[in-house]
Parts: C-alpha cells; sequence; structure tokens
C-alpha cells in the first residue's frame, strides 16, 4: 500500500486473517515446545520461530512484501547487519578470554 | 554585484519576518542553522572555557589552581561539552542544514518541523548539561566508565547522563532528515553522481548517527539505572562486567568520531576544487571513501579497550580493522592532492584553513596508526599521545573544517563578505596556536606524561608551558573569526551570488537566499564540479 | 507557512509546500518512519547484547530466573500483542477504503488490547514485587536456589537477570505507552474524518511503529521466558 504502486493495492483480510491465525498457531507451538527437552536445539527453535513470526509481520503487515521500495528493505537489512556487528564483534571478545 | 540599497530591498529568508516568534517557531532550513549556530558557539566557549582551565593548571607540576577532584570535572566537562554539544551537531546543524537542500535542488528539508524538534531538543539537552555543571559537574571522564561512574562517583552522572540521551536524539532526528531528504528530494537531473560530495559526506555521517546513537543511548538509560535503582550490571563486585559497558559505549563512541570528521572532510572537498578551479579527482572514490568510513569505523571500536582486559584474539582483529579503517581516509587525502597538481591556486581563508586541514589531520590520522598497533599502545594509552592525537583530528582537522566553512559560505549565508585579510591572519593564528599547543602534547605521551593527571613530573614542565601558551594563541585565533563575522553582518561588504565562482546549485541562488531557495526548480544537466565551464570570479575578494 | 497535514477543509491533505506531489510526501514519511525504526532496532539491540553475554556467562541464573516468570501470562500477552497487530493491518486496510467508522472501531479495539497488555504486564510485575525479585534492597531469591538444590546459584548474578528482564520490559512497556498516545491521536483524528483513501498515511506509519512493538515482544518472550522450561529432573 505504500510506495509507487499505481494502483492501490488493498490487500484482502481473510489474508490478514490467516497471517494472525499463523501467528496465535507459531506463539502456542513456540511455548509448548519448551518444555520439551531438545539440548541445545531449543534455543535455536525457539529463535527460528521467533523469526518467522517476526517476518510474517514484517512481510505481510508491514506491508514490504508488497512494496516495490528498495529503500525500505534496504534500511531493515542494514538495521540487523548492524545489530549483528554489535552482538558478533562483542562475543568475538567474550568466547575468546579464557583462551588468552 | 549587489549594493547596499539592493540589499535592503530585496527579499531573503532572514528579512522576510521580523520578531523572536519567528525565529523560534520557523521551520525554515536557514534559520534552524542560524539556531544552530548560535547554541553550537555559545557551547564552543563553555568547553573552552573549560580547557583553558585546564591547560592554566598545568602550567605547573604541582596541582595547585584546583583540587583533584575538581580537576577531574573540568577534563569531563570540557569533554563532554566539546564533543557532544559542539563537535557532533557542528557540521551537520550548521552548514548542513542550510545547504543540504539548497545544494540538492530542494526547497526545504523532507521533515521541516522534525528539524525544528531537533534544534530544541539540542536545546533542552544543553540546559540540562548546564544545570549539571553549575550543581557540581560531573567528574568520570566523558567516558563514563563503571563502576565509578555507576557506584562510586558523588557527581551528577545521571543528569547528565540524561542529558545526552537528549542531545543524541537531537542528532539521530538530523541524520533521518538528511538520509530522507537526500534519497527523496532531489532536484531532477541531480542524479547521485552529480551529488556534491559535501551531501555524500553528510550521507554517510547520518548513517552512522542513526545506526550509533541508539546504542550510546541505551548505555546511558542503563547506566542511569544502574545508579538509580543500585542495579549490578556492570559491577564486578556483583558479576557485572566493566567491559560490557565499554563496549557498548564505545560501539557508538568511535563511530561517533566519523560523525565529528567526515562533515569536514565534506567540506574540505568541496573547497579545494573551487580554489584550484579544477574538478575534484576521484569524485567516485571520494564518495565511495566516505560510505567506507562510516561502515569500517563501526568495526573498531575496541582499540579503545586493548588494555581494558579484552582478549587478546578480539584485540587482534580490531587493531587489523583499526589499520583497514585508514584506507579511505587516505584515499580522500590523495585525491585532494591530485586535485591539487597542475591547479591554479588561490590562497583564500577557506583554502587556508583547508590546507590546514589536509595537513593536520594527516598528522592525526597516521598517528592513529600509531595507536592501532598493539605494541606501541601498551606504551601510549591513557596517555597525552592520545589526547594529542584525537586533538589534532578534532581540532586540527573537524575544527579547521568548520572554519573552512563557515568562511567559503559565509557571504551565501550572511550576504556578506569578510574581511579577507582578516581572515587569513586569523587562520595563520589558528594554525599556529594550534601546533604550539598539541605538538607538545605528542612529545609528552611518548614520555609518559599520562593524561587526565592534575600533577605531573617537574621534567615535563617545559613541554606544558609551550602548550598553554599555544592555547591562549590558538583562543585568540578563534575569537577573531566571531568578531569579524559579526561585524561584517552590519558592516560587510555585500556580497555578489557566486563571489568564489564555485560550482554547486546553492552558488545559483541570491545570496541570502529567499526562503524557499529556489524561484522555479532547477533542473540539473551538468556533472558536479564543472569548473571547465565555470568563469573564475570577476573579482576576487577585496583586500581591505 | 506550512499547514499540518490534518487539515479538515477538505478531503485531501494540504500538501506541505517543500514537496512536488502527495505521493513524494507519503514516500518521504514512510521511509522516514522505516529509518526511525533502525534506530529502535539498535536501542533495543544494545540490551539484546547485554542480555546475550550475561546468558552465555551465567546460563544457570538466567534459567532459574526464566522459569521464575509466569510463561501464562507471557503467552497471554503474546497473543495480545499478535491480535493487535491485526487490527491495526486491519485499520490500515479501512483508511485505504475510506471506511471511516470502521477505521476507528478498529484503534480502539487496537488500544484496547494494548491496555490490556500493559495490564497484564503489571500483573507479572507485581507478581514479581511480591516474591521480592525486583532489584534493589528487598531484593531477595531463597526461593530461586531453593527450587535448584543440584546448581549453584548467586544470588547477584540472579539480580542481574531480573535487572535486564525490568529494564527490557519496561524499556518495551514503555514504547507501548507511546504507542497508545499516538493511537489516541490517530483515532481522534480518524473520527474528525481526516483519513481517506488518497491520505492516510499517519495511520499507515503509526501502523509501523505498532507492528514494530510487537516484533521486539516476539524476541523478548522466548528470550525472557523460555529459556529453560524443560522438566526438572
Amino acid at each position: 500500500m505504500s510506495e509507487h504502486i499505481k494502483s492501490e493495492h488493498v490487500m484482502s483480510s481473510k489474508m490478514y486473517y490467516g497471517i494472525w491465525a499463523a501467528l496465535m498457531c507459531l506463539t502456542v507451538v513456540t511455548a509448548a515446545v519448551s518444555f520439551v527437552d531438545l539440548g541445545p536445539l531449543n534455543t535455536i527453535v525457539a529463535l527460528v520461530i521467533a523469526t518467522f513470526k517476526a517476518l510474517l509481520v514484517v512481510l505481510f503487515f508491514m506491508h514490504v512484501k508488497y512494496t516495490s521500495e528498495k529503500m525500505t528493505k534496504a534500511v531493515i537489512v542494514s538495521a540487523i547487519f548492524w545489530l549483528f556487528i554489535l552482538l558478533a564483534l562483542s562475543l568475538a571478545d567474550y568466547t575468546t578470554r579464557l583462551l588468552s | 554585484m549587489a549594493t547596499a540599497a539592493v540589499m535592503a530591498e530585496r527579499e531573503t529568508y532572514l528579512n522576510k519576518e521580523y520578531g523572536i516568534r519567528s525565529w523560534l517557531l520557523t521551520t525554515d532550513h536557514k534559520r534552524i542553522a542560524l539556531l544552530y549556530l548560535i547554541s553550537i558557539t555559545f557551547f564552543f566557549f563553555i568547553g573552552g572555557f573549560f580547557a583553558l582551565l585546564i591547560r592554566l593548571e598545568l602550567l605547573t607540576p604541582a596541582g595547585d589552581l584546583v583540587q583533584a577532584d575538581t580537576y577531574n570535572k573540568l577534563f569531563t566537562m570540557h569533554g563532554m561539552v566539546m564533543v557532544f554539544f559542539f563537535l557532533i551537531p557542528s557540521i551537520p546543524a550548521v552548514l548542513g542544514n542550510f545547504l543540504v537542500p539548497l545544494m540538492i535542488g530542494a526547497k526545504d528539508l523532507a521533515f521541516p518541523r522534525i528539524n525544528l524538534l531537533s534544534w530544541y531538543l539540542y536545546v533542552i539537552a544543553g540546559i540540562m548539561m548546564l544545570h549539571s555543571i553549575v550543581t557540581g559537574g560531573v567528574d568520570t571522564g566523558w567516558t563514563f566508565y563503571t563502576p565509578f561512574s555507576t557506584a562510586f562517583s558523588n557527581t551528577k552522572v545521571i543528569e547528565a547522563g540524561l542529558a545526552i540521551f537528549v542531545s543524541g536524539f537531537s542528532s539521530i532526528l538530523t541524520g533521518l532528515n538528511f538520509v530522507v531528504t537526500i534519497h527523496r528530494m532531489r532536484a531532477p537531473g541531480m542524479t547521485w553522481s552529480r551529488l556534491p560530495l559535501f551531501i555524500w559526506a553528510h550521507y554517510a555521517t547520518s548513517i552512522i548517527q542513526l545506526l550509533g546513537t541508539p546504542v550510546i543511548a541505551i548505555t546511558l538509560v542503563l547506566v542511569v539505572f544502574e545508579r538509580a535503582f543500585n542495579l549490578g550490571i556492570f559491577d564486578p563486585n556483583r558479576g557485572g562486567d566493566p567491559l560490557l559497558f565499554q563496549h557498548l559505549f564505545w560501539f557508538y563512541s568511535h563511530p561517533a568520531v566519523y560523525i565529528m570528521i567526515l562533515p569536514s572532510m565534506g567540506v574540505v572537498t568541496e573547497i579545494i576544487p573551487c580554489f584550484t578551479r579544477k574538478r575534484i579527482f576521484g569524485y567516485k572514490f571520494v564518495a565511495a571513501s566516505s560510505i567506507g568510513i562510516a561502515v569500517l569505523g563501526f568495526l573498531v571500536w575496541a582499540h579503545h579497550m586493548f588494555v581494558a582486559g579484552i582478549s587478546l584474539y578480539s584485540a587482534l582483529i580490531f587493531s587489523l580493522l583499526s589499520y583497514l579503517v585508514a584506507v579511505p581516509s587516505a584515499i580522500k587525502v590523495f585525491n585532494w592532492t591530485a586535485t591539487m597538481y597542475k591547479g591554479s591556486i588561490s590562497f583564500t581563508t577557506p583554502m587556508l584553513y583547508a590546507f590546514g586541514f589536509i595537513g593536520l589531520f594527516t598528522m592525526g590520522g597516521l598517528t592513529g596508526l600509531f595507536l592501532a598497533a598493539l605494541g606501541i599502545d601498551v606504551h601510549v594509552t591513557d596517555t597525552y599521545f592520545v589526547i594529542a592525537h584525537f586533538h589534532y583530528i578534532m581540532v586540527g582537522g573537524a575544527v579547521m573544517g568548520y572554519l573552512a566553512g563557515m568562511h567559503f559560505w559565509w557571504p551565501k549565508i550572511s550576504g556578506r563578505m569578510y574581511p579577507e585579510w582578516l581572515g587569513k591572519f586569523a587562520a595563520l593564528i589558528v594554525f599556529l596556536g594550534f601546533n604550539l599547543t598539541f605538538f607538545p602534547q605528542f612529545l609528552l605521551g611518548y614520555m609518559g606524561m599520562p593524561r587526565r593527571y592534575w600533577q605531573y613530573p617537574p621534567e615535563f614542565q617545559v613541554l606544558n608551558v609551550l602548550s598553554t601558551a599555544g592555547s591562549t594563541i590558538l583562543a585568540v585565533g578563534y575569537i577573531l573569526p566571531m568578531i569579524y563575522f559579526l561585524w561584517s553582518m552590519r558592516y560587510g561588504e555585500p556580497a555578489p551570488d557566486n563571489p568564489w565562482g564555485a560550482s554547486g546549485l546553492e552558488w545559483t541562488t541570491q545570496s541570502p537566499p529567499t526562503t524557499f531557495n529556489f524561484e522555479e526548480t532547477p533542473e540539473v544537466t551538468w556533472e558536479a564540479y564543472d569548473y571547465e565551464h565555470i568563469p573564475a570570479p570577476e573579482e576576487v575578494p577585496v583586500e581591505r | 507557512m506550512s499547514d499540518s497535514p490534518g487539515a479538515v477543509e477538505t478531503q485531501k491533505p494540504e500538501l506541505l509546500h517543500h514537496f512536488s506531489s502527495a505521493e513524494q510526501q507519503r514516500d518521504a514519511s514512510t521511509f522516514g518512519m522505516w529509518l526511525f525504526l533502525a534506530t529502535e532496532i539498535m536501542f533495543f539491540g544494545g540490551m539484546f547484547c547485554a542480555y546475550l553475554i550475561y546468558r552465555y556467562w551465567y546460563y544457570n541464573e538466567f534459567a532459574a530466573g526464566s522459569r521464575s516468570i509466569n510463561i501464562w501470562l507471557g503467552t497471554i500477552n503474546t497473543a495480545v500483542l499478535i491480535c493487535s497487530s491485526l487490527t491495526v493491518a486491519l485499520g490500515v486496510r479501512a483508511a485505504q477504503m475510506g471506511k471511516r467508522k470502521l477505521l476507528v472501531t478498529l484503534l480502539l479495539i487496537t488500544m484496547v488490547f494494548g491496555v490490556a497488555f500493559l495490564g497484564i504486564k503489571g500483573v507479572e510485575w507485581y507478581q514479581k514485587f511480591e516474591e521480592h525479585h525486583i532489584p534493589g534492597n528487598s531484593f531477595n531469591v531463597d526461593d530461586i536456589i531453593h527450587d535448584y538444590p543440584q546448581i549453584h546459584i548467586d544470588p547477584q548474578h540472579e539480580q542481574i537477570f531480573f535487572s535486564l528482564y525490568f529494564a527490557m520490559t519496561g524499556l518495551h512497556a514503555l514504547h507501548m505507552v507511546i504507542g497508545l498516545g499516538i493511537f489516541t491521536f490517530l483515532t481522534y483524528k480518524a473520527w474528525k474524518g481526516v483519513y481517506s483513501p488518497s491520505y492516510y498515511t499517519p495511520v499507515e506509519v503509526g501502523g509501523l511503529y505498532w507492528h514494530f512493538v510487537d516484533i521486539v515482544w516476539i524476541y523478548l518472550f522466548p528470550l525472557l521466558y523460555l529459556i529453560d522450561r524443560k522438566p526438572l529432573r
């Protein structure tokens, strides 16, 4: 709906309800899975599900899937990448301290 | 050339409306730039005043002017005010605000009211900072290192931290405004590869402001919480890690130095081609180097923590990355030099400052490489070597670039010429004063004098005296432009549209511009720095 | 000089003078909001960094602390926010279609969800207060230590977990409150008929902000509530 779309592309409300249902299911799944012992995979599964949920919100509720605006995607990717720089380089210190 | 009579009747952004409300409620980017000019100059005086006291104390080896606790407050307040309330806003908020729309052919920034909000946030932050100063000050160093700042200092840490937090918002909003403006408001034909490199520099600066400032914001929030609620996030006695604070703090504060230098580089890149009458050498490389500095600048922060206790392996990584970040800066220096080769150089005041910038920034930058080397850093970290290094860049670089820009665009901003001979004279004084102040500090640091100490062994006195002498000369050099700029607003020669024969859309408007900048939206069909087709100014500024 | 885009005289927004078209104005606004959200990612990101490092160092304390917060309330709150994102998205759609009453209704329902979220969060925090898990003078985690006889739980490290828990959820809640303020403004303007198919940018931009606050919670939930819920051996 936002940028550079010639005709106003109105989403069907069905699509929104569908995404909503998926998000609700994933919420239940992520809570339920946490009770199952998957070892170190628990954290990974939880974060993967969270990321998938976030993607659904970004792509559909925030309309990023339907925008032709490259800058929106560039901004999102850049922000995530920058956060990654902060986390990765900080962790590079913490995880190698005992090796010194 | 405009006569005084013509000027008196012509409408400009300055005389369109009168009255304090028209200034305090303005959304005109040019007026907001002047509002910032007044406020940052005010804080420059405050920060300079603290510097003066520091240099006075350091005239003698003994701690005899002030007590140790007071001295801690002096260098802290000097740093906080100069970094957050002068250097970071300086060029972007004054010259950037004024010129970005003009240079791209727009009527204003994308969000004029947010621009005004930026200024008000800065003012509020400034008042908070002033209040913390007058009610006792802060003594943690501008770096707020924990656990001293969170658990032991008895000074106004919370208030100063919140003041800087608010000023950060101002900075973020300015950056946001510039990015959207540069993307969306360029005049027809003003493609990315035709943009003045001043714009590229501000674009890169804005990226840093957007992505870096929030991290120091959250860090200061955590420090304030820790202090207010007696938490233990950064307290080693309770399992906290002081280094975590430093990681988060420097993640912003290192890129912050690029916020402070990139706009200056942008100014120099406008001035050199103009007073060499040549197109900039390597436009694409200069543009890319600005972006390169912005990106690489985020990868090097822990070089401030080499001796703090980070792991050796991460120190090696950060050392390597710190060497890499020097490359794009060096590219700029090479390109400026190559531009001047076989050019027709005129030594106007802006050009003198630009020359000063290139020389002093190069020295400051090279000494940064000394510091990036782990072995050397162990010896010179926390000494005057570091202080000299960053003052060469911040003062010899950034401030000289700011002065260069103020002189270059003063005719456009005020519609008046400043007295050229005084400009040259002041530039010389600044250059001499600067070197006398800070070169001895390299020697002092190398010889082992620690920073942030209010007494020192007697063998260091001679160099300290030289440094203090230099600082008084430097102060004179700074006060002179303030006086003659003010003088020129009333008595200066009325400025033509393009006194320097410079390229750039801003020079196609009247001096000073009207409120909406352009009568008709310009359509750009020529490349940037088109000096082959721009006639030299009919009149070189007359010597008075 | 410039008039606010909320000028009620006509259905069309007053085009701000410095823009050359309504489309440019709208594009600039949404681009600006996305940039602002990028800064928010870095803002919360700093705390995620602190969280990450201390979870790496003090996993046991983090796991134990995580178990002591109420997973049911957390899950319900996650669902509440997801519902509110739905109503926001439907609201933007209503604005696009010019359905004023529907838009106002959806915005109000969104705000109700938002208030519900804050209410439930308040209940959670009160539980923590009663259990003496709020860092400060009356901080006491003997109950948690007691639940884990086989693992060493250092109360100071536990305090770090709770400090981060309150800082992160508190900052998130503050953003919710700001969101409610924004939506109050939007609802009022919507009710006055300011928005139309040719001008609904503030609704869209406000929606982006709201969705972002939802996404932050989508990450906070597993990171704070689900560190280790495996049955205790």
